[in-house]
C-alpha cells in the first residue's frame, strides 16, 4: 500500500528529510513542542531570533487577534547570543533536526558578529531576520532598503561558512528589488515573507491595543501576501525560497511550493494546531501517493 | 501529568446566570492528571475566525465519573460560542497550578470569574480533610460564583459585592483583611486591582501567598513570549517578564510586579 514517495528536500547545502520547517518566534527553541510534536520529524527547526544582547522585550499586551490572523509585538525578548550558543543549542545537538538560527541586529556589523559566534556551534545555518517590525532601531529598517539588505547580507556572509538565509519583509514596494540586491550580496536563500505592519486600536480604552501601538500580522489573512511573494521571487532570483506565512494546512503547504518555495515553515499555525506540522508533512505524503507524484521536487515552481 | 491535544465530548452544558456557562467534560486522562491552577487551551469554533484558543482554567474534577468542568464567562466572541458545541478541541492541563505543599493556613480569596478555579484548589483542600475560609467577591449577586458549590464541600464562605446586593458592602478584599497574618498562605484569582490592594495588604501583615493571573496566550506553551508579566527574580531588583503560561499562571505573590 506505502508506495514510496520522496519528500527530501535540500536547501543551500542543509538537508531535510520533508519540506516542513518551524517559523522563527513561534516555536521558541522547539523543546516547548516537545509534547505535540517528535522534533526529530521535522524538516528544519527554526529558533527563536537571538541577539547580540539580551533583550527583555516590548511590554504587554504583546498579541491581539484579527480576522483570521494575530498582531504581535514580542520585540525580540531572547536570552542574547552567548546563552543561546552555549546553553540552549547543545541540548539541540542530539535532536536529529537541522536547527537553523534567526539573528537580529541594530547594525550590520551585530549581523557580522552573530553569525561569527553560531561558527562553531551546531547551527545548521542562519537565517537572517532584516524584517522584524517589533523593534525601533534595526530590523525593518533594513529589511526595507535594498543597499542596507545587501549590506547586512554581504557582512554575514563574510563571516561564517553556513548557509545564510535572508528573511524578507513583506512592507516594501518591490520585494524583488530587495531579493536581487541580497542575491548579488552572496545570500545562500531566501525565506519569505516576515509579518506586515499592523495596527488595532481598542474603542474602549479608546488608545492602541498593543504596548508597541504596532505588531507584525500573520495568520491565515496573510497567505495570499505571501504567496504572490514567493511567485515573484521564485521568477525572477535563482535562489531557494522557504515560503512562510499563514500555513496552516498541506494545501496551504502545497500553494507555497507550487509558487516556488522549495521549503514552507509553520508560524502562527502551530498556535491554533500543535501538530500541525506533523499533520502538514503526513498529508503532504497521501497527497504525493495520491496524485501519482513520487518526488516533492517536482512541484516546487508548478504553476508557472 | 503531560499535556494532551485531543477532541473531548461535552457531556453537559448549563447557563449559570445571565453571562457564564458550565461545560462538562468526559476526559479520564485530565480528571485524573490534572491540578488545581492549570488550565485548558481551548478551540471556540472549528473555523479560522476567531482564530486562536482561548484559555480557561480547570473549575472542577469529578474523578468518580472521570470528567472536569470548567466555568466561563461569556467575555466577547470565542467563549460565546462554546456552548455551541459538543466537543472541544483542547491542549491540556497547561501552566503551575498552586502550591498545595506551602506551609500556613490556606485562605482562598476569589473576585467575579476569578472564582472558577478556586473551586477545584478547594475540591483538593476538601479532599485532605481541611476546612478553609473563603472569600468570594464581585461586582453584584449577578456575578457572584460558585458559593454555594464552596459551601456544600465544607468550606467557610464569605461574600462581598461592589453594590451590596449580596453579603459584605465593598470590595473582598475589606472582608479577608483581618485574616492576614504570617500563619496564612493566601490562594487567590480575581481582576488585577484586586491581587493588587490584596498584595498590598498581605506585604503589610507579612502574609504568604499565590496568585493566579491572566494574559492575552498565543500558543499556551512557552514558545511565543505573548503572554508575559512583570516579575521580579529577587525583590527590588530588576524585573523580567516571565510567560503566564508556563511559568505561570500561578506565581507567588511577592514575584509580581505591580507597575
Ligand atoms: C490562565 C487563564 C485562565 C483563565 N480561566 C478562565 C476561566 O476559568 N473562566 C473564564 O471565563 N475565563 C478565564 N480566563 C479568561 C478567558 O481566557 C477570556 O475571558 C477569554 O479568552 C475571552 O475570549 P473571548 O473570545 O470571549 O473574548 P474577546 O475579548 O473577543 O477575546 C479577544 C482576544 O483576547 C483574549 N482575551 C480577552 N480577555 C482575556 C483575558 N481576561 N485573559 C486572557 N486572554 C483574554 C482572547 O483569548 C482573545 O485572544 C482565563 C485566562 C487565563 C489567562
Ligand atoms: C509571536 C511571533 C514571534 C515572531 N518572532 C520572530 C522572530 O523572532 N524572528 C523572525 O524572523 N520572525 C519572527 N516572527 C515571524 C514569523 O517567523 C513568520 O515570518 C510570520 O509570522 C508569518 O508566518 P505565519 O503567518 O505562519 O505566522 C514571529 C511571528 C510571531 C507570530
Ligand atoms: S502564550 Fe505563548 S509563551 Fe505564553
Amino acid at each position: 500500500m506505502n508506495k514510496n514517495v520522496n519528500l527530501a528536500v535540500d536547501i543551500a547545502g542543509i538537508k531535510m528529510q520533508n519540506p516542513v520547517a518551524t517559523a522563527s518566534g513561534t516555536f521558541g527553541f522547539g523543546n516547548e513542542y516537545a509534547d505535540y510534536v517528535d522534533l526529530s520529524r521535522l524538516g528544519a527547526l527554526v529558533v527563536k531570533g537571538t541577539t547580540l544582547h539580551p533583550r527583555q522585550g516590548n511590554p504587554p499586551p504583546r498579541i491581539e487577534e484579527t480576522p483570521c490572523g494575530i498582531l504581535n509585538a514580542i520585540g525580540l525578548q531572547n536570552p542574547g547570543i552567548e546563552t543561546v550558543v552555549n546553553e540552549i543549542l547543545p541540548h539541540l545537538q542530539n535532536k536529529n533536526v537541522p536547527v537553523i538560527v534567526n539573528i537580529s541586529g541594530d547594525t550590520p556589523a551585530d549581523y557580522a558578529k552573530l553569525a561569527q559566534k553560531l561558527n562553531n556551534s551546531c547551527a545548521a545555518g542562519i537565517e537572517v531576520n532584516i524584517s522584524c517590525p517589533n523593534v525601533k532601531k534595526g530590523g525593518l529598517q533594513f529589511g526595507s532598503d535594498p543597499e542596507s539588505a545587501a549590506e547586512v547580507a554581504g557582512a554575514v556572509k563574510a563571516s561564517t561558512n553556513l548557509p545564510v538565509i535572508i528573511k524578507l519583509s513583506p512592507n516594501v514596494s518591490s520585494i524583488v528589488k530587495v531579493a536581487e540586491k541580497v542575491a548579488r550580496a552572496g545570500a545562500d536563500a531566501l525565506s519569505m515573507i516576515n509579518t506586515l505592519l499592523g495596527m488595532k486600536i481598542d474603542i474602549n480604552t479608546m488608545r492602541p491595543s498593543l504596548g508597541n501601538n504596532f505588531g507584525g500580522l500573520s495568520g491565515p489573512a496573510v497567505k495570499p501576501v505571501a504567496v504572490r511573494s514567493v511567485w515573484q521571487v521564485y521568477r525572477e532570483i535563482d535562489l531557494p525560497i522557504i515560503g512562510i506565512g499563514g500555513i496552516t494546512t498541506a494545501e496551504d503547504a502545497l500553494e507555497f511550493i507550487m509558487a516556488g518555495a522549495s521549503v514552507v515553515a509553520v508560524g502562527t499555525g502551530n498556535f491554533i494546531n500543535p501538530t500541525a506540522t506533523m499533520d502538514i508533512i503526513e498529508n503532504l505524503e497521501k497527497y504525493l501517493i495520491d496524485n501519482d507524484i513520487a518526488d516533492i521536487k517536482d512541484l516546487i515552481g508548478r504553476a508557472h | 501529568m503531560k499535556p494532551v491535544k485531543k477532541t473531548f465530548d461535552i457531556i453537559e452544558k448549563k447557563q449559570i446566570k445571565p453571562c457564564y456557562g458550565l461545560l462538562k467534560l468526559y476526559a479520564p486522562e485530565l480528571a485524573a492528571g490534572a491540578k488545581p491552577g492549570q488550565f485548558l487551551h481551548v478551540k471556540c469554533s472549528g473555523t479560522m475566525d476567531p482564530l486562536l484558543r482561548r484559555p480557561i482554567s480547570i473549575h472542577a474534577v469529578q474523578r468518580s465519573g472521570k470528567t472536569i468542568s470548567m466555568l466561563y464567562r461569556k467575555a466577547g466572541r470565542g467563549t460565546s460560542m462554546l456552548d455551541s458545541l459538543d466537543k472541544l478541541d483542547v491542549m491540556g492541563p497547561l501552566g503551575h497550578g498552586f502550591n498545595m505543599s506551602c506551609s500556613g493556613t490556606p485562605l482562598v480569596v476569589g473576585g467575579g470569574i476569578g472564582a472558577a478555579p478556586l473551586y477545584f484548589l478547594l475540591q483538593e483542600l476538601s479532599g485532605m480533610q481541611m476546612q478553609v475560609d473563603v472569600f468570594i467577591g464581585a461586582s453584584s449577586s449577578e456575578h457572584l460564583l460558585a458559593v454555594e458549590d464552596i459551601k456544600a464541600l465544607g468550606h467557610c464562605v464569605r461574600t462581598a459585592t461592589d453594590d451590596g446586593s449580596a453579603g459584605y458592602r465593598g470590595p473582598v478584599t475589606d472582608t479577608c483583611l483581618p485574616y492576614l497574618n504570617k500563619d496564612v498562605q493566601v490562594f487567590a484569582c480575581g481582576p488585577v486591582p484586586m491581587l493588587k490592594k490584596l498584595a498590598g495588604d498581605m506585604e503589610e501583615n507579612k502574609a504568604a501567598g499565590q496568585f493566579s493571573l491572566e494574559e492575552k496566550m498565543g500558543c499556551g506553551v512557552g514558545a511565543c513570549l505573548s503572554c508575559v508579566c512583570k516579575t521580579y527574580q529577587e525583590k527590588e531588583k530588576e524585573y523580567t517578564y516571565s510567560r503566564v503560561c508556563v511559568d505561570g499562571p500561578v506565581f507567588s505573590a511577592g514575584e509580581v510586579v505591580w507597575k
